[in-house]
């Protein structure tokens, strides 16, 4: 028998990814040994650390593959690939890391759920969302997107003690695994009709003959059905709502942000660089997705009380931008779905902060009673919901405007004027929804009598969180030039 | 040279940093420090108008800095005689509206948003790079919105919401438009910019395209305006908005609609505004029918002066889309006359409602008996908002019509019969709330406060001032309005027929050159 040919493993160009596993197995070991015994905040540090050290570690990757010398490269096997896309990716989900770790410290505290567990599931499938972003490979796109998802199904049943978050847990899980199933037979069919899962190796073949038979289309349609679902794009997001909804506030925050950033690392690089060939064939597909996602997100959410629910909406709604850039299939539409998605980053996972810490203990008032006259019992967390409500409806002077800006900007450029007036249009409605949470919190009263609510408390770890996420979403707004000189130099690098 | 311009945008966003950061309970001082900083502002601006070079028509005290390189962006700021009293406008109307009416609650967040609603005006006149402008014109929404969905009337949630929404849907509009101006400019010249000269000197458009992007430019501007029949939102916001705002509304914030197709329409797209002059004409003369008649009938005072604002700014629109330069030269006129009077008109009214709790003209009667100085006030503000020679409303709808006359005869002939109008509403208006004998509560009417009388007094002066000697504004609108006409005739079939030839429109074809500056 001939020795098992082993590909030469090129450690420090999966350095981000090694990072965060890592630190996972050192908090399940502490974790074991410090059982019950109260060891505060040191886990949710331990993870900001960690995220903090892959953020440090994709800092070095982007030395290799940006500037002058630097260029991107394939490593084991050509598996893995390192380009300024991926490690833009890897600081778009390390950051969820951070912040989503600093925002669920204390909700675990009074909500009585410490433990280490919650962190190594959350550092872990940040890990596969790395993977999927520096996946060249379908199955490597498949290992990601299965880390990411089983560490999520049991982060969105973590409260063991509500109802609700059991049931999100198992409908997650349910069409989560029915989903990555539409994926694996996607990746059957394009190795079927193409003889290979390398997404190098697929590029090159429909360069050599442009296959248009239904096989390669079929694989192509189930690989969009499966990260459709991921990014909870219309018609693909029937369990955006009530997930979202009955998850632990923090975890709907990082769920929002990590797993929608990953599942869109991977669609984008598929559709965009493997599959640039078939353009014409997935163009009007993906126009007719983003324009559902947009006018579902956004309608549906004008019709929601409960402003967990709503923001899941708009989280659906917000899928639908950066589809407008990848529909746009430029260079340009590519970094704008990026900075999208960077600036959508902490935006959401603002949030969902604000929602963590309003919602008090048992992590139920979610109504929009529970925001009532918020501005004058707490001044500053109102003000900052405001940044984030605003800046997700695109106001001037915050990223999200500058997002829209950029993403409906390729569109334009690429002739897609239906879609951006669409596209705008809803962002219309859209601020319809948000401005009413605006208006709960600013202009009406707080309830009197026995009704009135426990004091909203800000608790240290989250006010940091939402300082991070405030100071980012506005200074972006006012100086983008750094990012949009990120997002510009993170190119995919093409097959 | 020191940067006027960016510090008058500047100092009141400072400001409203500022006031927002103090304690809510000190009051006076949150309103003295947010006054000292509006008086900066006005300072700046009048400091802005002296060191105007009345003779040159372009733009003026221009600072430039590259903001994102990537995309032709830059912080790019002018002024020029179209834009020069507008500003100055702005800069005197601020500080009235924030210490003439009285705030009963939260006198801070009021304050603060005044401040940054006034910076986002100045952003807009100023700005000559169309993504700064677009910046600026959604920052004005915010502040406008909670002025009036949080210090408003009953239906006040109802009127901010409508207000924002509709303006929502029309800068949809107007952001697709810029973007597709911007990337069509440079499919065909191979530069991203969105500097405004450039893009206006390039004229790289087909014509057809041009079309649709300026209509997606007007869009937006028509509903700011608002031109009929996208108005609807006015009456609602003016009469719900509290003193202040509507102030502001009317006097700053509508302009910013007819400034738009002045410093943007006529500039973009000479020959698509020229194609579409007919549509817009129209429109801006049912604007003013319509809006006489509808203010005509109004049983609420202050909704009637918001009828009259949709008629007076259809004589904007009609001096703008007549594009003859005495027409135009009137327009821009007009928008500063009409945010005086009607500015000063939500003032008056808003002292009625203090002292009355009703704006039902059926509820008032016989004032003039009992306050004498408050009807004689009345009475100038009113005049000058009816169009009485000697007052400033006279110079502008003059000019207007005998410009539009000359080249869009029968256009003007019907808007003249809104003049009368005017006349018809206001002075019906006037005689049922201050003559007669007082009634009931009427008649303990309290007579003008020495403060109310300071806020009042800048406004009077400018009203009788400019209506008496108008020579030196007109001086300095004139030469960058013959250079705008100029410009549309060089890009477009237009020529401005000669005054006094007796033929109108395109039967001039041929003839070209500089009329109307300093006529």
């Amino acid at each position: 028998m001939p020795p098992l040919e082993l590909p030469e493993i090129a450690w420090s160009q999966l350095l981000p990814v090694l990072v965060l596993i890592g630190g996972a197995l050192v908090l399940i070991v502490a974790g074991t040994f410090l059982e019950g015994r109260n060891v505060g905040s040191a886990y949710a540090a331990f993870t900001v650390a960690t995220g903090a050290g892959a953020l440090g570690a994709s800092a070095f990757l982007w030395n290799r593959v940006s500037g002058g010398h630097g260029r991107a490269s394939l490593a084991m096997a050509d598996a893995v690939v390192v380009d300024g896309y991926s490690v833009f990716f890897g600081v778009v989900i390390c950051s969820a890391v951070v912040i989503g770790a600093l925002i669920s410290d204390d909700y675990l505290r009074t909500e009585g759920l410490q433990g280490s567990e919650f962190y190594v599931l959350m550092l872990l499938s940040a890990a596969g969302g790395l993977l999927m972003a520096q996946a060249n490979d379908l199955i490597i796109v498949f290992l990601g997107l299965e880390i990411l998802s089983i560490a999520l199904y049991v982060l969105a049943g973590y409260h063991r003690r509500r109802a609700q978050s059991q049931e999100a847990a198992i409908k997650y899980f349910v069409l989560g695994a029915f989903s990555s199933a539409f994926f694996l037979y996607g990746v059957a069919l394009v190795y079927g009709a193409t003889g290979s899962t390398n997404l190098g190796f697929i590029a090159g073949f429909l360069r050599q003959s442009t296959l248009t038979e239904g096989v390669l289309l079929g694989g192509l349609a189930f690989l969009l059905v499966g990260l459709g679902f991921k990014v909870a794009a219309v018609p693909f997001h029937m369990w955006t709502p009530d997930v979202y909804e009955g998850s632990p506030s923090p975890v709907t925050g990082f769920m929002a942000a990590a797993a929608k950033a990953a599942g869109f690392s991977a669609l984008l690089r598929i559709f965009f660089s493997t599959f640039a060939t078939n353009r014409l064939d997935w163009q009007p597909i993906l126009w007719a997705m983003a324009v559902l996602s947009l006018v579902v997100g956004s309608v549906l959410a004008v019709v929601q009380t409960n402003v967990k629910r709503m923001l899941a909406y708009s989280s659906i709604s917000h899928a639908g931008y950066v589809l407008v850039g990848l529909q746009a299939a430029t260079d340009r539409g590519i970094a704008g779905s990026l900075f999208y998605l960077l600036a959508y980053t902490f935006m959401v996972l603002g949030s969902f902060g604000v929602v963590t810490i309003v919602s008090r203990q048992g992590d139920d008032r979610h109504g929009l009673d529970a925001y009532r006259g918020l501005a004058r019992r707490r001044p500053g967390l109102a003000f900052t919901f405001t940044v984030f409500l605003l800046a997700q409806a695109g106001v001037p002077f915050t990223s999200g405007f500058l997002a829209k800006f950029y993403v409906i900007g390729a569109a334009v450029e690429s002739r897609s004027y239906a879609l951006a007036i669409i596209a705008m249009l809803t962002a219309v409605v859209a601020t319809f929804f948000y401005l009413r949470v605006v208006v709960v919190m600013y202009m009406s009263d707080e309830i009197e009598g026995e009704e009135a609510p426990a004091p909203v408390l800000i608790p240290g770890g989250a006010g940091l969180a939402l300082g991070l996420s405030l100071a980012f979403t506005v200074l972006v707004g006012f100086l983008p030039q750094f990012v949009f000189d990120f997002a510009e130099h993170a190119t995919v690098l093409r097959l | 040279m020191f940067p006027y311009l960016t510090a008058l945008i500047v100092v009141p966003a400072v400001g409203a940093a500022a006031v927002a950061l103090m304690p809510r309970s000190r009051e006076n001082v949150v309103r003295t420090v947010g006054l000292a900083f509006s008086l900066a502002a006005a300072v700046l601006s009048v400091a802005v108008l002296v060191e105007f070079d009345t003779a040159r028509a372009g733009y003026q005290l221009v600072s430039e800095h590259p903001w994102i390189d990537a995309w032709g962006i830059s912080w790019k700021l002018g002024v020029d005689g179209i834009s020069l009293f507008l500003l100055v406008l702005t800069g005197i109307l601020f500080p009235l509206a924030i210490v003439g009416p009285k705030v009963h609650h939260d006198a801070k967040g009021y304050v603060a948003w005044m401040l940054l609603l006034e910076a986002g005006c100045l952003g807009v006149f100023l700005s000559l790079d169309l993504f700064l402008f677009f910046l600026f014109w959604e920052v004005v929404l915010v502040p406008m919105y909670f002025l009036i969905g949080a210090w408003g009337y009953e239906k006040r949630v109802y009127a901010a919401l409508k207000f924002f929404l509709y303006t929502m849907v029309g800068s949809a509009l107007l952001f697709v438009g810029i973007l597709a101006l911007a990337f069509l400019h440079q499919r065909a010249t191979g530069t991203l910019t969105f500097d405004l000269i450039a893009l206006g000197e390039g004229q790289s458009l087909a014509e057809s395209t041009a079309r649709w992007v300026f209509l997606a430019f007007a869009a937006s501007f028509a509903i700011k305006v608002p031109i009929f029949p996208v108005h609807t939102w006015l009456p609602d916001a003016h009469t719900e908005a509290p003193t202040g705002g509507s102030v502001i509304l009317a006097a700053v914030l509508l302009k910013l609609g007819t400034y738009g197709f002045v410093r943007f329409g006529l500039f973009l797209f000479p020959q698509a505004v020229v194609d579409l002059a007919p549509v817009f004409l129209t429109l801006g003369v049912i604007g003013i029918l319509y809006g006489a008649l509808v203010a005509t009938v109004q049983r609420d005072l202050k909704r009637l002066v918001a009828y009259s604002s949709v008629a007076h700014l259809g004589f904007i629109v009609v001096g703008t889309f007549g594009l003859s330069t005495q027409g135009l030269q009137g327009g821009v006129l007009q928008m500063v006359n009409h945010g005086i009077s009607t500015g000063a008109l939500f003032l008056l009214v808003g002292m009625l409602y203090e002292r009355r709790h009703t704006r039902q003209i059926a509820d008032l009667g016989g004032i003039q008996k009992v306050a004498p100085v408050f009807a004689a006030v009345f009475t100038v503000v009113m005049l000058s908002s009816i169009g009485l020679p000697g007052l400033n409303g006279f110079v502008g709808e003059f000019l207007v019509l005998i410009g539009t006359f000359v080249s869009r005869r029968w256009w003007a002939v019907a808007a003249t019969v809104g003049v009368i109008l005017a006349a018809l509403y206001l002075l019906w208006a006037y005689q049922r709330v201050f003559h007669g004998s007082p009634r009931g509560d009427n008649a303990r009417f309290p007579e003008m406060t020495w403060r109310e009388r300071a806020v009042m007094a800048p406004l009077v002066v400018l009203i009788v001032g400019l209506g008496v000697y108008p020579q030196p504004v007109l001086d300095r609108i004139a030469p960058s309005v013959a250079a705008l006409v100029r410009h549309v005739e060089d890009h477009s079939d237009y020529r401005q027929p000669t005054p006094g030839s007796g033929s109108s429109t395109e039967a001039e074809a041929g003839t070209s050159g500089d009329h109307g500056a300093g006529e």
